[in-house]
């Protein structure tokens, strides 16, 4: 070894300064197609989705939930006084005030119309949902079709996707729904034998009625609508029936801001 | 030895008393469990089959069924079709045709000491009294 120390030195920092252009070259690549691939606006395969035009939601009407609520053994917690028990309450499908929907609209000069109107409010089945990123055990995952499914068997009861979902869709078990002698949910509601029950300690949502798509039936807010105010398809499909009244009216999303990708989209 | 009768009585007693657990299980014809089948015909497999791995199958079925909506299953034994579920009032469900839970399931869950958490949120089936 007959080399100095300050040709050594010369040597090894060219030969860093070397490979930190390689590599900050790889990192721009690569960068260049992550971004390429996550795009928000693939449409490629199904998405499904709804539209609820508000203007046709009857403000004391709940059908939807009605039936839903059933279908699903969702229980009806009440206080002794007969009144809804809000700390327990499990809910698939809802009204919010209009405001309380789309926190993100202005709240200045808003028509009283819309001020008192209730908004039909759901799982939004997102295009890249929080909830399903947060679950530890992935019991929620987002299905091919885009539903947000829950495998209430995973669930161990964290909640990370109840504080992760910015809608306020999921619902915790904290009581028994099954009354004691097991064949009625809370509420007094005979169990839905198609259907399972929860069980204390999981978080439950809406799931599009994926046990309706499955037999082909379509969700069932949807089928007992009596105004016709939701509407179930595939976002993908430019012709179908939701992409047909996303193209004849003006639509929102709740808190779009957020970047979660709502497949709900609202006729105000 | 003083007191030798009550002692040597007192020893008797004590090891017939210790070793009581061994008397115990003489005697006793273990009873097997007997699952009470109320209808006729095949099951998704042999019973054999389904004695032994019943509870694999419903756990595959179930990720299967939840997670990749796949709900139909074909038996390797007899080719025949069968719903994926384990109590939806479908024609091929499980308590479709095994209705029975307390002679059925429970006769060999009790009998091995296990408690699957089953029935904790999917229905029984209408016993038929």
């Amino acid at each position: 070894m007959d080399e100095n120390r300050r040709d050594f030195l010369k040597k090894a920092g060219v030969g860093s300064l070397v490979g930190l252009g390689v590599v900050s070259a790889v990192g721009v690549v690569t960068e260049k197609e992550g971004r390429a691939s996550t795009s928000s606006d693939d449409t490629s395969g199904t998405r499904l989705g709804m539209v609820v035009d508000t203007r046709k939601c009857p403000e004391d009407c709940t059908a939807c939930s009605d039936i839903c609520h059933s279908i699903h053994n969702v229980p009806d917690f009440r206080l002794e006084d007969g009144s809804p028990d809000l700390k327990n309450e499990i809910k698939w499908i809802w009204k919010e005030p209009y405001h309380n929907a789309f926190t993100s609209k202005s709240e200045a000069f808003t028509a009283e119309e819309l001020e008192s109107r209730k908004v039909t409010v759901l799982c939004n089945h997102c295009k890249s949902p929080s909830c399903v990123r947060v679950c530890p055990t992935q019991a929620t995952f987002k299905r091919p079709d885009g539903i947000v499914m829950m495998d209430f068997h995973r669930c161990i009861g964290c909640r990370f996707c109840m504080a992760a979902c910015p809608y306020g869709s999921r619902s915790f078990n904290w009581r028994d729904p099954r009354e004691e002698n097991g064949k009625k949910v809370v509420g007094g509601r005979d169990i839905d034998p198609e259907f399972p029950t929860r069980e204390r300690g999981v978080v439950e949502k809406c799931n599009f009625c994926s046990e309706r798509l499955a037999k082909g039936k379509i969700p069932a807010c949807v089928e007992k609508c009596p105004e016709g105010a939701l509407t179930f398809g595939d976002l993908n499909d430019p012709h179908s029936n939701v992409r047909e009244l996303l193209r004849a009216n003006n639509t929102v999303q709740r808190k779009p801001e957020l970047g979660t990708g709502p497949s709900v989209f609202y006729i105000v | 030895m003083y007191d030798a009768g009550k002692i040597i009585t007192g020893l008797v007693i004590f090891v017939g008393f210790v070793t009581f657990p061994i008397w115990g299980s003489f005697g006793d014809t273990d009873v097997e469990p007997t699952p009470v089948v109320n209808i006729s015909g095949n099951c998704v497999e042999s019973v054999e089959y389904m004695r032994a791995n019943h509870m694999q199958m419903l756990n595959e079925w179930r990720d299967e069924v939840v997670r990749e909506n796949d709900r139909i299953y074909t038996s390797k034994a007899f080719g025949t079709e069968f719903e994926k579920s384990l109590s939806s009032a479908g024609k091929t469900s499980c308590t479709s045709c095994h209705s029975n839970k307390a002679e059925f399931c429970d006769s060999c869950h009790n009998y091995t000491a296990v408690t699957p958490y089953c029935w904790e949120c999917h229905n029984e089936p209408k016993e038929e009294i």
